[in-house]
């Protein structure tokens, strides 16, 4: 009856808040995105500063992430014409990248992506992006029509099938495209503190010593889902900006 | 021994009740929203896999569409979770 008697499960308020300091407003969460921003500023100014024809170290590895976002992420989705979001896509791969690995790194241990306000302003910026694209590719009232209206529908489907399509435009893409992101990363943190309380409440805050030795499994867990989020964070990295290109083809391309 | 239990002194209220039903309806929202999308991921992950050992040159394609059907099927899961969140605790 001891056994679990120390587990409380702490309210969601002392996962997610942070206390401000320095700044009204600045927290571990901001701080953990500008050492994101600076690091991932600092990777590319510091490969890029030598052009060697062959690269090696620094610069290998960062002409092998656009490599990757050029040839697996627009080819893939846009195609030739998509190659000017290169800069974009690449920049908003290797800082979700890292703004998610921040999850996992001892002290930080607090993904950023975790607080709905972070992913909801990239979604927004995507979601700018496109409209612009669609905008700027065919005109505000061909990109409207040709987005909303599929080509080849019954008369009688026409109000039901553009309100859906339309507010699909408007607010599903970006509300799913941050909610994607921002669940996934706050699901891992949760994930990795519930079994990290039951590690907690077994050695420290259990009365009988018989079941102490039991903490090793919820460790165990904890370290195996920790390796688990290493792939998470990689994959919602990837899969946020393999979005954003698509959204970014449908827009250019919106006659097929 | 049984002494977590023997709770007697707490007074039952309408704030009580309401906190425990949205507690029940939190379970059972999020298990219900992710029924579906359990089953979609499947069907996605599943055919992507007959693809690819049918055209393994073509496997990069469908590992890259496996991914973006992924990513759509299972927002459906991620937006129940979501409102379990809400539910559990903020009400």
């Amino acid at each position: 009856m001891h056994l679990f008697a120390g587990l409380t499960f702490p309210p969601i308020g002392e996962l997610v808040d942070w206390k401000h300091f320095l700044l009204p407003g600045f927290n571990k969460a901001s701080l953990t995105i500008i050492i994101a921003g600076v690091i991932v500023l600092a990777v590319f100014i510091s490969a890029g500063r030598k052009k060697a024809l062959v690269p090696v170290g620094l610069q290998n590895v960062v002409e092998a992430a656009i490599d990757f976002v050029a040839d697996g992420i627009i080819m893939e989705t846009v195609g030739p014409d998509g190659l000017g979001f290169l800069p974009y896509l690449t920049t908003l791969f290797t800082f979700l990248l890292v703004c998610n690995l921040f999850e996992i790194i001892p002290f930080f241990q607090f993904p950023p992506m975790a607080r709905m306000a972070l992913p909801l302003v990239l979604a927004v910026i995507t979601w700018v992006i496109y409209n612009a694209v669609g905008v700027k590719h065919h005109g505000p009232g061909k990109y409207i029509k040709g987005s909303t209206i599929p080509p080849g529908l019954p008369k009688a489907l026409l109000p039901l099938v553009a309100f859906i399509e339309g507010l699909q435009l408007v607010i599903v893409k970006p509300f799913s495209l941050a909610v994607r992101l921002f669940a996934n990363m706050l699901a891992g943190h949760l994930l990795l503190v519930t079994f990290a309380l039951l590690t907690d409440a077994l050695l420290f805050h259990n009365s009988l010593v018989f079941f102490k030795p039991l903490a090793v499994l919820p460790l165990a867990m904890d370290i195996g889902i920790t390796a688990f989020e290493v792939l998470v964070a990689v994959l919602q990295a990837f899969i946020f900006t393999i979005l954003t290109a698509v959204y970014i083809g449908q827009a250019m391309h919106i006659d097929h | 021994m049984i002494n977590l239990l023997a709770a007697t002194d707490v007074t039952i209220g309408s704030k009580e009740v309401l906190k425990g039903l949205s507690a029940v309806g939190a379970g059972i929202g999020y298990g219900a929203a992710a029924i579906g999308p359990g089953i979609g991921i499947g069907i996605v992950v599943g055919n992507a896999i007959t693809a690819m050992a049918r055209q393994p040159e073509s496997a990069g394609v469908a590992r890259t569409t496996m991914f973006l059907g992924i990513a759509f099927t299972e927002a459906l899961a991620l937006i129940g979770f979501v409102v379990f969140i809400l539910l559990k605790f903020s009400s």
